[in-house]
């Protein structure tokens, strides 16, 4: 076997019908006789819901129906949407209902639903449906929260604190006490969003000749989903069908379950019609789940030559009014701190409290911006002290390629050691410094004041738990027609996953990529699956592929074999033939040998001969794995407008081995897009009273493509020798350590003025306020 | 709530339609005409997913009613492919420089790159990326979307 395709510049499967206006999303999906809904969100942060009259609402025309919890099936109206993440560190375990009951405690959450003829006519009734709230205190920063006295943030709470996490390895107490420098910071990283440009969308219909329930829904999880629906309305499994068609993105916070994805279906089924609901953009900003909230106080310990004696701190996490996704993030956060750096001695006790906010679940990096940000901005920080160069400092820390595999000490959140399986940090960050002519910078910088120019350049390294799973199956078969059936459980929100599934099972059984037929986020395509987070489908659903691709490729050659009368070894396959090397070179298709495999209605296979050619296999890796990478960033600021242009962004990134360069440096220069606007822009701000002030792309920034320049990239690539494939993800590492070397960067451009920045985002308006603080304008020239 | 009739060409064929005054371009194309390859991203102007040629002129179809389309040619993303449904030098770019990953802002990307270069044969990056800046992204960090606008424009120059 060649690899024709695997590593290779592949151009995606998935682009011509996109660029054409042929695409799929969910509300793109027409069904006849559909109904339109509309959610009735709370305007309140906290509040008891003392009665709801839809009266008024129920006799506008074209209204069909106003459902309230009580409304909702047995045991939805009662029960509350199941919990994915358990942790006995959690003390208040609390998801939603799916509609609100007694109480609400963000505003946004879902109240009602009015379904009527069309979006706009549900749009008009929903001021009519009259809730009577009456207004709780509520709690809108985490610091406030975890005060004593605080407002609580659901009315049957002692306080505040959802859980308690204390993360620790050796003595790190004895190793500050002897330590010649120890230096402290306080960081604080603030919520946006994953603002994928399609909001979510979900679309329901029963077919009442099969029973069959089918939910269209724009999410990365359609197998996690059907199986919350299930719980939800008592319904079999296998009367859901969840279809997750092209999704516009996903980024996070298309992974958890939401209310609306139980309310549409409940409906459909109450109604007997179709039901479409489409959130805008408002509600996006209202109700779907954000993140990065974390504070820390940190401090770092250091020997005379800045090598790494401890690190300890605490660090608090703001989850929300409910906790969806568990205590994951700072969990995560929690882990990912050491990096790639050795730190002998560590303690980290994390706060998770709850807030009247929207709740929180992964947003791209998912802990990680936020734990790298406060590792990386210690390191310049002993840089500073010690009047070392930052790349110097981190250089003496780095864990060696020989000390791989490397057990840092503590449990990831995959339940398994926390050890890394190679990767080499050194070579990461020499590569990445000489592509940024690192080395030339002082002069570049001296250059730039001497024209009365600000700039500087940032340095961050990371490490990034990926690939986590338990699993995601993979299911290869013939057709008739010549073309490859390939059926997983991972899922396309636009990371190629498509083409690269394609390219592994190609070069197994011998086909053409566009003789591959894929079928993704359908439930009804395999039994099992689990979806997109973590950067864990080239992992699991990768290998899945290709263990699934050799079966199926020894099942062709022993079938072709048979029906040649050659040896196994003498078959090869080549653009969906089985042909034997010697005589004439006889010859099969992929399409004769699946008829052949099919059999004859009634007639016994010979010895040897088995039922089609078709596997499915599971991949189930022990353990994470480790991408690592580096990132510089050189930037110039403005100091008079705080405005911050890029003059280089540089990447060395190490996902393992590389399936398509063209999708993974497409997911790193997109990554770094997200980074940066976790460090210049992305600021979703509340009010003293949790009430949400950003709900436009008007109010709540994303960089465009004025802002964002073309990273040069380098891949490194050290196989992961946890899968066969060697691959380790790529999805999240362009985001994670942005936000460090963007403001490093813009600190470094600003020396002279001595100003330090320890927060993201880090907009215009904070630049200049901390300036004109630091009295930088009566210095400037 | 009033109706209107309504008479518009879009993608060079004609439609006769009546629609409510409310009725934005963007829900009519994609839900009276079918036509679900302009996407609505923010219904709020910011996003330009929904972006559409308007009498040749890029607009946002979710700032307009469909009404006040009476009588024009429009033009989406339904439009730019060549007999057959060949992918176009722009679009062809699009996929050969991977201008894309969700393609959910690709309708907005394409419309508004197609007015840059049919006005601006020869753009500047900087110009490039001064036209995309009404167009978020939220897959791409934009560089695919550039590389290939510049290279579009090197092909029909070349060609």
């Amino acid at each position: 076997m060649g690899a024709r395709h695997f590593g290779a510049r592949v151009t995606r499967l998935e682009d011509p019908a996109l660029l054409v206006g042929a695409g799929r999303f969910v509300d793109d999906v027409k069904l006849p006789n559909a109904l339109h809904a509309c959610f009735v969100r709370s305007p309140h942060a906290h509040a008891r819901i003392r009665s709801i009259d839809a009266t008024a609402a129920l006799a506008m025309p074209g209204v069909h129906a106003v459902l309230t919890a009580n409304d909702l099936p047995e045991p939805m109206c009662t029960e509350r949407i199941p919990n994915l993440m358990t942790n006995p560190a959690i003390k208040i375990m609390r998801t939603q209902h799916a509609l609100a009951r007694e109480e609400v405690c963000y505003v946004g959450e879902a109240v009602a639903v009015v379904i009527a003829d069309s979006r706009y006519v549900a749009e008009d009734a929903v001021p009519l449906v009259d809730v009577d709230y009456d207004v709780l205190p509520s709690v809108c920063d985490c610091r406030d929260a975890v005060k004593p006295g605080a407002p609580r943030a659901h009315s049957d709470v002692e306080d505040n604190v959802a859980a308690f996490v204390r993360m620790e390895y050796g003595d790190v107490d004895a190793s500050f006490a002897r330590a010649p420098h120890v230096f402290e910071e306080r960081m604080w990283l603030h919520r946006g969003g994953g603002m994928s440009m399609e909001a979510r969308a979900v679309t329901a219909s029963h077919d009442p000749a099969s029973d069959l329930l089918t939910v269209w829904s724009s999410t990365q999880t359609p197998h996690l989903g059907r199986r919350m629906l299930a719980d939800l309305l008592g319904r079999n499994l296998e009367a859901i069908r969840m279809i997750a068609p092209d999704v516009g993105g996903g980024f996070g916070p298309k992974a958890p379950f939401y209310a609306e994805e139980a309310v549409i279906p409940a409906a459909a089924l109450q109604l007997g019609r179709p039901i479409r609901w489409a959130e805008d953009r408002r509600e996006h900003f209202l109700s779907a789940t954000q993140e990065r909230d974390q504070h820390y106080d940190v401090a770092i310990a250091v020997d005379a030559d800045g090598k790494i004696l401890g690190v300890r701190g605490t660090m608090l996490h703001d989850t929300g009014a409910f906790m969806p996704w568990g205590i994951i993030m700072p969990y995560i956060a929690a882990v990912t701190i050491p990096g790639p750096y050795v730190v002998p001695n560590y303690r980290l006790e994390c706060t998770v409290a709850i807030t009247n906010k929207v709740p929180t679940t992964p947003v791209r990096g998912a802990g990680r911006p936020q734990a790298v940000f406060a590792m990386e901005r210690m390191m310049d920080r002993v840089a500073r002290e010690l009047k070392l160069d930052r790349a110097e400092v981190r250089r003496r820390n780095f864990i060696q390629p020989e000390q791989m595999p490397y057990a840092v000490g503590l449990i990831f959140r995959d339940g398994m050691p926390l050890v890394y399986h190679g990767g080499d940090y050194p070579t990461s960050q020499r590569a990445a410094l000489a592509r940024a002519g690192y080395d030339g910078f002082a002069a570049r910088q001296e250059a730039a004041r001497a024209n009365g120019r600000y700039i500087g350049i940032g340095i961050a390294n990371y490490v990034e738990g990926t690939g986590l799973g338990p699993f995601e199956g993979v299911t290869v078969r013939v057709l008739p027609n010549g073309k490859v059936a390939v059926a997983t459980g991972a899922t396309n929100q636009g990371q190629g996953q498509r083409t690269a599934l394609s390219q592994i099972v190609a070069d197994q059984v011998g086909c053409r990529l566009e003789d591959v037929v894929m079928t993704m986020g359908d439930t009804a395509a395999i039994s099992q699956g689990v979806g997109a987070f973590a950067s864990r489908q080239s992992v699991n659903a990768g290998s899945s592929a290709l263990l699934a691709g050799t079966e199926v490729r020894r099942k062709i050659i022993a079938l072709a074999a048979l029906t040649l009368g050659v040896p196994p070894d003498d078959i090869e396959l080549e653009d969906g033939e089985a042909i034997a090397r010697g005589g004439n070179r006889p010859r099969l298709s992929l399409g004769e040998l699946a008829r052949l495999a099919a059999g004859t209605a009634g007639v016994s296979f010979v010895a040897g001969q088995t039922p089609g050619l078709e596997h499915t296999a599971y991949f189930t890796p022990p353990q994470a794995s480790y991408c690592n990478g580096t990132h510089v960033a050189e930037v110039e600021v403005d100091p008079m407008t705080g405005g911050v242009a890029f003059l280089n962004y540089t990447v060395a990134h190490d996902s393992g081995t590389v399936i398509n360069p063209l999708i993974v440096d497409g997911q790193v220069q997109g990554g770094v897009a997200h980074g940066i606007g976790n460090a210049l822009f992305e600021h979703m701000v509340y009010d003293e009273n949790a009430q949400p002030l950003t709900t436009t792309f008007a109010d709540y920034l994303l960089p465009t493509a004025m802002d964002v320049p073309t990273c040069d990239i380098e891949h490194i690539e050290t196989p992961n020798p946890l899968n066969p494939l060697g691959v380790k993800g790529a999805g999240e590492g362009g985001t994670i350590p942005a936000p460090a070397a963007i403001i490093a960067a813009i600190e470094n451009a600003l020396s002279r003025f001595g100003v330090r920045f320890a927060e993201a985002p880090l907009t215009s308006e904070r630049i200049v306020a901390t300036l004109r603080a630091a009295g930088a304008y009566e210095k400037l020239d | 709530m009033s109706t209107h009739a309504i008479k518009l060409s879009v993608n060079g064929k004609p439609y006769e339609r009546s629609a409510e005054a409310r009725i934005t371009l963007a829900d009519f194309l994609r839900h009276e005409l079918g036509l679900t390859g302009t996407h609505v991203g923010c219904e709020h102007g910011v996003c330009g997913a929904c972006t559409v040629l308007l009498d040749g002129r890029t607009a946002r179809a979710c700032l307009m009613f469909a009404v006040q389309a009476q009588g024009r040619e429009i033009t989406t993303i339904e439009g730019l492919a060549g007999a057959g449904g060949k992918l176009n030098v722009l679009q062809q770019a699009f996929h050969e420089h991977h201008g894309l990953q969700c393609g959910f802002c690709t309708p907005g990307m394409l419309m508004t790159l197609t007015e840059l270069l049919r006005d601006t044969p020869d753009p500047s990056e900087v110009q490039v990326r001064d036209a995309l800046s009404g167009n978020l992204c939220r897959c791409t960090g934009y560089g695919g979307i550039v590389a290939a606008a510049l290279a579009a424009a090197r092909s029909v120059r070349g060609a």
